[in-house]
């Protein structure tokens, strides 16, 4: 099949692609950078860092692996 | 002055060097015809990982987010820290969101947000409301980039006594960057973003490693914050947050990012973009800036630490926090390295501000004067005039800032951050959706402006003696609670435009009125690279004067 002439089977095909359950994982670093509850607090301190500034750069690191991640499994692969 | 001079030179050769880059740019990956608003507005649609990650980091993290997220955390401690969640929320948001934009917007040949929701709702009303939005909103934000520039010069004690004289070096920086963004369009601001965040990687690589060796380390900053805050009487500021900020802080957070990648000119850096995994990549790598961002927020800390008073403000009495971060450089580095941190903060005011302004100049050519003055506008033309609007825009925030108190835009910007948050549901949840109903949308976005503005005037500040638009951390109590708790004005104002958009769409499809036509297709939003159906400009051209008027 030629790649673009009927548009139902694209238009499904390509869904699948795009809604794939990965997709859920970013909703992690989008909720957990906005609890303060598990950051607001000084102790334990980290090279001179309270709890707060360390724990929330930290998310950083969570962020990048999360997408990362997602990115990895929902790449196409093969057909391109 | 005498004393700065070291300063000033360096700040002035490395300004000069990148304003030549600036010019060569229009030659650099050189397209066949500059002519065409893909080319000098979006940078010929091409940029990979590299440049977009330079170009979306240079336009998201401005000089004056450089200098005022530290003077914010220098003033009222954890609050300020609101800009490293803000920047992580961010990136997941845009890694689902506008990629689909980036995909639609390539087979319609859309340069802007407007673009697309006129063709998706079929309404130029609503996309000329999306469009009107997004140039208020971006004015102050340029207009900012003067803020933080000025603090720099003012450090640098190059003030003169008349209202010209003090801002004649502004006027002559945004002349030249006027010139090189008309010449080279968005390559312009792409190359000189490298050397921008070169810069400042060095000056903040340094900054936080000389510095708290020089201040006793990080325990003895963050304990001279401490004890700073615990002797002032103010009760919202702190180094960890109280009862009453969380949800502030939260709300904000969240708010400022959905706010941002509403920006136009965050859109127009990954529309720029050549493909989908160029986006993608570009998610996990840009936060390399957030930590950047998170450390520099520090220096407000190292700055109290460091015994920095601000310089003083425009109004007599006052003090201007911006100047907290240059100071800090000034007292700590030797002249030669201030010099350099100035220049990397100068140079970072003229790189957003280059992309807020194409971004604002390729509204008002596709949504107002392509719609609504020249429907037969040819390509030459509609880059032609984006060309000009882009000038016209610079000149604008020029003149906000010189003959107007900066407070002013800095209270447009909040007011900004508030209104941009309103095209949400037609531009963000419109990718997802086209359950709202068109005219919904429009009477949705009028009630979140009602709702934000009021919100906003109502806000008062008894420290600075501002009855209105003081800030935008709004008490619940004007709603009638019994708390002292506040929450960022954006979010309400968008749950509000929610909430009768929904309520009307009901309404509008019970009495079965037309919601006109989607020119999208389905697959559209997952479109890639070398996508067969990708509209090429000529014919696109043709397909659009089709397309019948709602």
């Amino acid at each position: 099949m030629a790649a673009p002439e009927p548009e139902a089977p694209t238009t499904a095909r390509s869904r699948a692609k795009d809604h794939s359950p990965w997709n859920w994982l970013l909703f992690i670093p989008i909720v957990v950078p906005l609890i303060p509850a598990l950051f607001n607090a000084d102790s334990p301190r980290l090279f001179g860092f309270p709890r707060f500034y360390w724990l929330q750069l930290a998310w950083i690191i969570l962020g990048v692996a999360t997408t990362t991640l997602v990115y990895q499994m929902t790449k196409k692969r093969g057909d391109r | 002055m005498r004393a700065h001079l070291t300063e000033i030179i360096v700040f002035t050769f490395l300004f000069l060097l990148v304003s030549a880059m600036g010019f060569v740019a229009a030659r650099w990956r050189a397209p066949r015809d500059m002519a065409h608003l893909d080319e000098w507005g979006l940078g010929g649609r091409n940029f990979g990982g590299w440049i977009t990650w330079f170009l979306v980091g240079g336009d998201l993290y401005t000089a004056y987010t450089f200098v005022a997220v530290p003077a914010l955390v220098f003033g009222a401690g954890a609050m300020g820290f609101f800009a490293v969640p803000y920047t992580i929320v961010i990136y997941p948001l845009v890694f689902l969101v506008l990629c689909r934009l980036w995909s639609v917007s390539h087979r319609h040949g859309y340069v802007t947000p407007a673009d697309f929701v006129r063709n998706r709702f079929d309404s130029p009303i609503l996309a000329l409301l999306v469009a009107i939005t997004g140039i208020l909103a971006t004015m102050p934000y340029i207009a900012l980039q003067l803020v933080g520039i000025e603090a720099v010069l003012k450090t640098m004690g190059v003030t003169g006594e008349s209202t010209i004289a003090r801002h004649l070096p502004i006027i002559i920086a945004f002349a030249i960057l006027a010139a090189y963004t008309y010449q080279s369009g968005l390559r312009a601001p792409a190359l000189i973003a490298f050397v921008k965040d070169s810069l400042i990687y060095i000056v903040i690589l340094v900054a936080i490693i000389y510095l708290p060796y020089k201040l006793g380390g990080w325990g003895d900053i963050f304990n001279a914050a401490d004890a700073k805050f615990k002797a002032s009487p103010a009760p919202g500021d702190g180094i960890l947050l109280n009862a009453n900020n969380q949800l502030q802080y939260v709300t904000l957070a969240f708010g400022s990012a959905l706010a941002l990648f509403l920006y136009p000119h965050s859109i127009t850096g990954v529309l720029a973009s050549r493909n989908r995994d160029v986006i993608k990549r570009n998610m996990s790598a840009l936060p390399a800036y957030s930590l950047l961002l998170g450390l520099i927020a520090l220096l407000g800390y190292m700055a109290i630490a460091a015994g920095v008073k601000p310089l003083p403000g425009a109004t007599q009495g006052s003090v201007d926090g911006n100047t907290v971060v240059p100071l800090l450089f000034d007292q700590q580095f030797p002249d030669w390295f201030a010099g350099v941190a100035y220049a990397a903060i100068g140079i970072g005011a003229l790189v957003p501000a280059a992309i807020m302004s194409i971004a604002a100049a390729n509204l008002f050519t596709r949504n107002i004067y392509k719609e609504y003055l020249k429907r037969d506008a040819t390509a030459a033309q509609e880059a032609n005039v984006s060309k000009i609007t882009s000038l016209v825009v610079k000149v604008g925030a020029v003149a906000c800032i010189v003959f107007l108190d900066p407070q002013f835009s800095i209270d447009l910007q909040l007011i900004g951050g508030v209104i941009i948050l309103q095209t949400l549901p037609a531009v963000a949840l419109g990718l997802y959706t086209r359950w709202f109903h068109r005219t919904a949308l429009i009477a949705g976005w009028a009630a979140g402006m009602a709702m934000g503005m009021w919100m906003l005037y109502q806000i008062a500040n008894p420290a600075t003696g501002k009855k209105h638009f003081a800030g935008s951390a709004f008490p619940l109590s004007e709603f009638g609670f019994d708390t002292k708790k506040t929450i960022y004005v954006g979010i309400v104002a968008v749950l509000v435009n929610l909430v009768v958009a929904a309520l009307l769409t009901l309404v509008l499809r019970a009495a079965k009125v037309s919601g006109g036509v989607d020119h999208t297709t389905p697959d559209d939003y997952f479109a890639d690279e070398g996508d067969p159906r990708v509209v090429p400009g000529a014919e696109r051209d043709a397909d659009s004067a089709r397309e019948p008027v709602a």
